[in-house]
């Protein structure tokens, strides 16, 4: 009879989810990076651009039973930590 | 009294506010490590200015979660005197004890210059010393420092006179050429409700000396010693420096 270590034994109810966080400002708050990018690319002759805003993507490894949970963690952290509610709105996705 | 000024990596003035106590005002202080739990019974904590872990994610927000902040935040909660200066601002902010938040500045230029801002009240630990409507020139040195705050937030501000400081031109006028960063309404600092937590983006410990260009800073810090020590602000007036 084989006998396996805990080490071997792999927790069949987590798994290892990635999440990809994005953050951007409000739009009422003012992106003077996303306004000089604007600028840049007009420059550059492309002319047809309008406004442009220049936010944060966060990927994230994690563990959860399934990609409800995924989802409620991820909310959890970006609202405690990976966005200010004050100046900016955040979206996420779960892949597997 | 004794002040506290906490340490987190990437801290860069903690230096020279605690010289500026220590040296200038000859007030004890004590240094609190961001991983201390024990404010060692300090009568005032000080945030200093810098880059708190580096500035990453958003400025301040990681030093929001360090372990000296959840004492700190009970602290100002008692009713303890909280001061945040630049970085220590932005640490306020995202720990939710003073309103708003501060971005990029609006021209995305890092400024350094000497800056005059307005006392607007007078009626807070802080700028008891001042006169209200008067113009102190302190340095400033930051790349985001535009405050911002949601139209609701602006108006409470104002209603409640929470507005401490404006940056203004020499002659005290809040133009916006005289406003460095963009920051709605010229604000360069702003106390909580209960008027014991204080923020601003000019550094008060770079002008307390005449050799520095300016001196005006000290008017905060005595402030702050004057109310401390529980005596009228009228009767310590002599002891500002004679502007």
């Amino acid at each position: 009879m084989r006998k396996f270590t805990a080490a071997f034994v792999r927790l069949p109810e987590e798994e290892s989810v990635r999440a990809r966080v994005f953050v951007m400002p409000k739009k009422e708050v003012l992106d003077p990076q996303g306004k000089a990018v604007a600028r840049s690319l007009h420059a550059l002759g492309f002319t047809e651009v309008g406004e442009v805003r220049v936010g944060k993507l966060i990927e994230l490894e994690l563990r959860a039973s399934d990609r409800h949970q995924a989802a409620e963690r991820t909310e959890a952290m970006c609202r405690k930590l990976l966005a200010n509610g004050v100046i900016e709105d955040f979206s996420f996705e779960i892949e597997e | 009294m004794r002040w506290g000024v906490v340490v987190f990596p990437g801290s860069n003035d903690d230096q020279d506010t605690l010289w500026a106590i220590e040296q200038v005002l000859c007030e004890p202080a004590v240094r609190l490590w961001h991983k201390d739990t024990d404010l060692q019974g300090v009568d005032v904590v000080v945030l200093p200015g810098g880059f708190s872990y580096g500035d990453y994610l958003r400025c301040g927000a990681m030093a929001r979660f360090s372990p000296i902040m959840e004492k700190v935040i009970e602290f100002a909660n008692r009713g303890g005197l909280v001061w945040g200066i630049c970085n220590g601002f932005q640490v306020l902010c995202e720990a939710g004890l003073l309103p708003g938040a501060l971005v990029r500045n609006r021209d995305r230029r890092f400024v350094c210059a000497m800056s005059y801002v307005r006392v607007e009240e007078t009626d807070t630990p802080f700028t008891h010393l001042c006169r209200r409507g008067e113009v102190l020139r302190i340095p400033i040195k930051h790349g985001e420092g535009c405050y911002v705050a949601d139209a609701a937030t602006l108006e409470r501000l104002e209603r409640n006179r929470q507005v401490l400081l404006r940056y203004v031109d020499s002659n005290g006028r809040a133009t916006r050429e005289a406003n460095p960063n963009g920051s709605l309404g010229n604000i360069a600092g702003v106390v909580n409700e209960g008027r014991n937590v204080f923020g601003l983006m000019p550094h008060p410990e770079h002008a307390v000396e005449k050799w520095m260009g300016s001196d005006d800073g000290l008017k905060l810090f005595q402030s702050v010693i004057a109310a401390q020590r529980g005596a009228g602000a009228a009767d310590l007036t002599a002891v500002a420096p004679g502007h």
